[in-house]
């Protein structure tokens, strides 16, 4: 689960980390008055969404007088920012951060994270901040340095080596083992996946502050942090993937026609792959879990019955927990309300295979059966071309009838 | 021969007298397991299934000499039953629970580094070897005793190896399920070594995905050290970056843990990649012909 920085940056204080003088807001008039009540003549206006790349796409303005504060909340508020990491479609901005300036000697990088390679929190940090790290890593590779910590806490030769990579001075270092423990406590603490500081800024006064900052929450560990579980923010999520997540649902939409119900998130994946390697292209990866309901089953349906982009759904169940007969009385139960409007491709096997067809087939429902994935994914990949080419023959007829056909 | 688990080793579970700790007991019995009772904290001295109910992991060591263990405990209290198993004294542990947060798993892996045992999964589908017995809830049925050794990060994926394996004739030795989180216990590596060493294995079918680089850490050992054949699929070509995909550990980050590169790491290393994952098991037989 990600937070807004203005969040992150809370969490920050609390651990001791420092971090610039901010106030967020959800109007002009918010803005205007957060800029006046933080003291100084100079202010960062930062758009609020979950995505990285603000800066560069215009998201982070400086201004120099509440008016220029005033002019960059009205041009940010409202406005989609589309951003290296949002996609083409970008996303909303509905809230504004609103920071006093700071004077930056330098800039550096430093995340947190759970390195697997070595089990353990790592910190991975370089003298190239406020870059895109993985830029920098592809091009400078040497620029980079990742610290395993090896015990509960962070150790002075640990911090020395990173304030050495960095290039901090000798007035620095305690400074920096003060930081880099505060940040790895509150990583340990807060079950954190990934803390990043991008950049950790250095003052022209010597002081280390986090100019930006973005917070992972382990998703496995929610139940334990209620007070970072009430900062999900559902505006930022697909509007799909967050009704599916209320199901127990695993839903990622994709730029596909092909909707795909699979158990397991490794079988859901190898039918996306498939359907590629057939010629399709997926709409999305749903992974309907072990535990399943015919609810569920049922809303994973909706989803894909009501999603405009789909024209053929491809079900692939291998049951071993999941019974085929619960996705087949979800289908039914899903079709009350949301038709099949689409070919509905399926192949069941496993546990409850034959109640499972029979079902499907005593309610007269018309899908093609498969025997197999590779057989399942070609009928799919078919259905939805067939689909396709008589939307656009529909297309063409109607445009004719209209006198602007073609000619 | 077979790796890990034969019909001889005593099986317990956690979570024993619960709903998913029940129903896959039953069914780990019914497919011939040697399954000596289970651990429910409170409730040591009942019976259940028509075996004993221990209050702890000790308990069941010490009165029935249980050597493997299959958790079913909630994510909450699964990482403390990992710990409590190892320190037990068992040697195979065999964890099925899913969403264990991975901060506690780091604490396990420290905790158990240097204990003589193997840990399988969290989040994995667990072990079988056909014909012998199976700890996990895999379905039994679709296994074949035979040549093939199966290694793999997903569960109902290797269902699917299985059952192509199992219709080629080829069957399994044994199978693997190492789990989807970025934290575990065996790993690819662990497993190969293992198969390398049995005899029954002729061939290893090792289904990975997207996410860390177990794969290409694979191929490395396989290049250097491992000659019986290997066919490889990898989940998750089509898989958007920064996505998970429901594995905690199937996320593309930082622009590391493709498919792409693991397909180039694994064939560079002389393994048999296969982009459709319904021929596994023809490539098998046809690399073993």
């Amino acid at each position: 689960m990600n937070i807004h920085e203005y969040q992150a940056k809370a969490l920050l204080a609390e651990f001791s980390v420092p971090v610039p003088k901010g106030i967020v807001a959800m109007s002009v008039a918010e803005a205007v008055a957060a800029a006046t009540s933080l003291a100084g003549d100079i202010w960062v206006v930062k758009a609020q969404i979950h995505a990285g790349g603000r800066g560069k796409a215009g998201g982070v303005r400086l201004c120099r007088s509440l008016q220029e504060v005033e002019l960059a909340a009205d041009a940010l508020l409202g406005s989609i920012l589309i951003t290296k990491q949002t996609g083409e479609a970008g996303k909303q901005v509905n809230r504004l951060y609103i920071e006093e300036g700071l004077d930056i000697d330098r800039e550096f990088y430093l995340s947190l994270l759970v390195d697997r390679e070595t089990e353990s929190i790592a910190f991975v940090v370089s003298p190239a901040g406020g870059m895109d790290i993985e830029q920098v890593a592809a091009d400078t590779p040497d620029q980079i340095m990742t610290v395993k910590i090896a015990d509960d806490t962070v150790s002075v030769s640990e911090s020395g080596g990173m304030a050495a990579k960095l290039g901090l001075g000798s007035d620095q270092l305690e400074a920096f083992h003060t930081l880099a423990s505060n940040v790895h406590r509150m990583f340990r603490q807060t079950d954190a996946a990934m803390l990043e500081l991008n950049p950790l800024l250095l003052t022209q006064s010597g002081q280390l502050i986090a100019l930006d900052a973005k917070f992972v929450l382990d998703d496995n560990a929610l139940y334990r942090q209620p007070a970072i579980a009430e900062l999900r923010d559902l505006d930022e999520e697909d509007p799909r993937e967050t009704e599916a997540s209320r199901f127990g649902l695993n839903y990622i939409a994709l730029d596909g026609h092909i909707g795909c119900r699979v158990n397991g998130a490794g079988l859901a994946m190898a039918s996306m792959d498939i359907i590629q390697l057939k010629g399709g292209k997926p709409a999305n990866f749903l992974d309907v879990g072990g535990g399943v309901t015919v609810d569920a089953v049922c809303e994973a349906f909706k989803l894909l019955f009501s999603d405009e982009h789909v024209k053929a759904v491809l079900v692939n169940i291998f049951g071993g927990i999941v019974r085929c007969d619960i996705i087949a009385n979800g289908l039914l139960e899903a079709i009350k309300t949301h038709p099949m409007r689409v070919p509905v491709v399926m192949r069941l096997v496993g546990t409850n295979e034959k109640e499972g067809r029979a079902i499907v087939k005593d309610a007269g429902l018309d899908v093609r059966w498969a025997e197999d994935l590779d057989q399942a994914a070609e009928f799919a990949v078919a259905a939805a071309q067939r689909e396709q080419a008589s939307l656009s023959r529909c297309a063409v007829d109607q445009s004719d009838q209209t006198g602007r056909g073609l000619t | 021969m077979s790796v890990l688990l034969d019909r001889h080793t005593r099986v317990i579970c956690q979570g024993f007298t619960g709903k998913q700790g029940s129903f896959h007991s039953e069914q780990m019995i019914a497919y011939g397991t040697s399954f000596v009772g289970g651990v429910t904290p409170g409730k040591g001295g009942q019976r259940h299934l028509e075996r004993p109910v221990f209050d702890s992991v000790a308990d069941a060591v010490e009165q029935e000499g249980a050597e493997a263990t299959v958790i079913f405990v909630p994510p909450r209290f699964a990482a403390d039953a990992i710990v409590e198993a190892a320190n037990a004294g068992i040697k195979l542990i065999c964890c099925i629970t899913e969403g264990i947060p991975v901060q506690d798993m780091l604490r396990v892996k420290q905790q158990i580094a240097n204990m003589d045992c193997t840990l399988i999964g969290p989040n994995c589908p667990g072990i079988i070897t056909p014909g012998e017995a199976k700890i996990g809830i895999m379905p039994g049925h679709i296994h074949l005793p035979g040549r093939i050794g199966v290694i793999s990060r997903s569960g109902t994926l290797t269902y699917e190896a299985v059952a192509q394996l199992t219709s080629t004739g080829l069957g399994q030795s044994t199978c693997i399920g190492m789990g989807g989180d970025p934290i575990h216990g065996m790993d690819f590596i662990d497993a190969l070594r293992l198969f390398k060493d049995d005899d029954q294995t002729e061939g290893v079918v090792m289904i990975g995905e997207i996410g860390g680089s177990d794969e290409e850490h694979a191929a490395a050992y396989i290049r250097d050290h491992f000659s019986k054949p290997v066919v490889a699929f990898i989940a998750g070509a089509t898989a958007p970056k920064g996505k998970r995909m429901g594995h905690a550990g199937a996320i593309i980050s930082g622009g590391k843990g493709t498919a792409e590169a693991k397909f180039i790491a694994l064939e560079t290393a002389g393994v048999a990649i296969e982009h459709n994952p319904t021929l596994l098991g023809k490539r098998m037989l046809a690399l073993l012909d």
